[in-house]
């Protein structure tokens, strides 16, 4: 199983990465950040092959993946 | 664990302040990933544009200097003189390089100086408030043409890759986008023959980025992605438009 960390505080909400994940591991937040925005998060990890496309698309190059 | 990714050396671990979903987040990480993989940080330096890239020097953990608006081609003309052995980069928008700062971008790359550019079109004026760009599509609504970009009035748009392609001191031309991952890791591929042709003291490289800009196509940063590849790409082609051996 991989590793998908974001950093919940910078995330600007674009949900680029919840786009380019092909397994749909990552998910919109329900929560606000301090931002004011609903946050990417990794909820479904188990589904997650580290194929890093969802860094490859971030923006604001607050995603990390290891596998 | 091994590490898939993670943010390069060569980017600042600080917040920038682009808008939710903006582009130039993703060209400033390709920058760094080639620069750090080219291991060339501690003799690279980006010249910064007048636009919403202007505060680049706050994110790139190399150094970069500030131009005047749309002179980037022009102190990179001078750093690279003075200083052959730098790598030295423009980093410009489409306001800075293709209205304000469209003679000096054609006479640098019509004298072939030994530097790269690196051209963020996303169509419209950022920083500013969302006009009219040179490089607006036509139709398209900003807050200089509300009814949409006319032709009859204010011209069609500027293919500025195809214009600088035509010039023998101009080496490599490429037009790629960040609309997707796929269309990303190419990106990063032209980024690196960019500076790779520098390094290799070949001459002057071009690559032109399409670029979202959601804020000011008042649409969600994922459908801003799919109107480039929707209207934009059909305007802008994308590949590569010179090949760096064509001309030895």
């Amino acid at each position: 199983m991989a590793k998908v960390t974001i950093d919940s505080r910078r995330c600007k909400g674009c949900e680029l990465c919840v786009e380019a994940c092909p397994h749909g591991v990552i998910v919109m937040s329900t929560a606000l950040n301090d931002r004011g925005v609903h946050f990417a998060q990794p909820a479904r990890l188990e589904e997650c092959t580290g194929c890093g496309l969802c860094a490859v698309m971030c923006p604001d190059v607050i995603i990390e993946v290891e596998k | 664990m091994t590490t898939v990714f993670k943010r390069p050396e060569s980017l600042k671990d600080t917040e920038t302040h682009y808008c939710s979903g903006c582009g130039h987040g993703i060209v400033h990480r390709l920058i760094a990933e080639v620069v750090d993989e080219l291991g060339i940080r501690e003799r690279v330096v980006g010249i910064a544009p007048v636009g919403c890239a202007v505060l680049a020097y706050e994110y790139f953990n190399f150094d970069v200097s500030e131009a005047a608006h749309g002179r980037a081609p022009a102190v990179a003309t001078g750093m690279k003189r003075a200083r052959p052995d730098l790598i030295v980069f423009a980093y410009q928008g489409d306001g800075d390089l293709a209205a304000i700062g469209m003679a000096e971008i054609i006479h640098a790359a019509n004298r072939g100086e030994h530097i790269t550019v690196f051209f963020v079109n996303n169509a419209v004026y950022g920083m500013t408030g969302g006009q009219m760009a040179p490089t607006t599509m036509l139709g398209q609504k900003t807050e200089t043409t509300p009814r949409g970009r006319n032709a009859l009035g204010e011209g069609a748009p500027i293919r500025v890759a195809e214009l600088l392609a035509q010039f023998d001191g101009v080496k490599f031309v490429e037009r790629c986008t960040v609309s997707k991952p796929r269309n990303v890791l190419k990106a990063r591929a032209a980024v690196k023959t960019a500076l790779s042709l520098q390094i290799e003291g070949k001459g002057f490289g071009f690559v032109e980025i399409l670029s979202p800009c959601p804020t000011y196509w008042g649409l969600q940063p994922r459908v801003a992605m799919r109107m480039i590849e929707e209207r934009m790409e059909e305007i802008f082609p994308l590949g590569r438009i010179k090949e760096p051996a064509a001309e030895g």
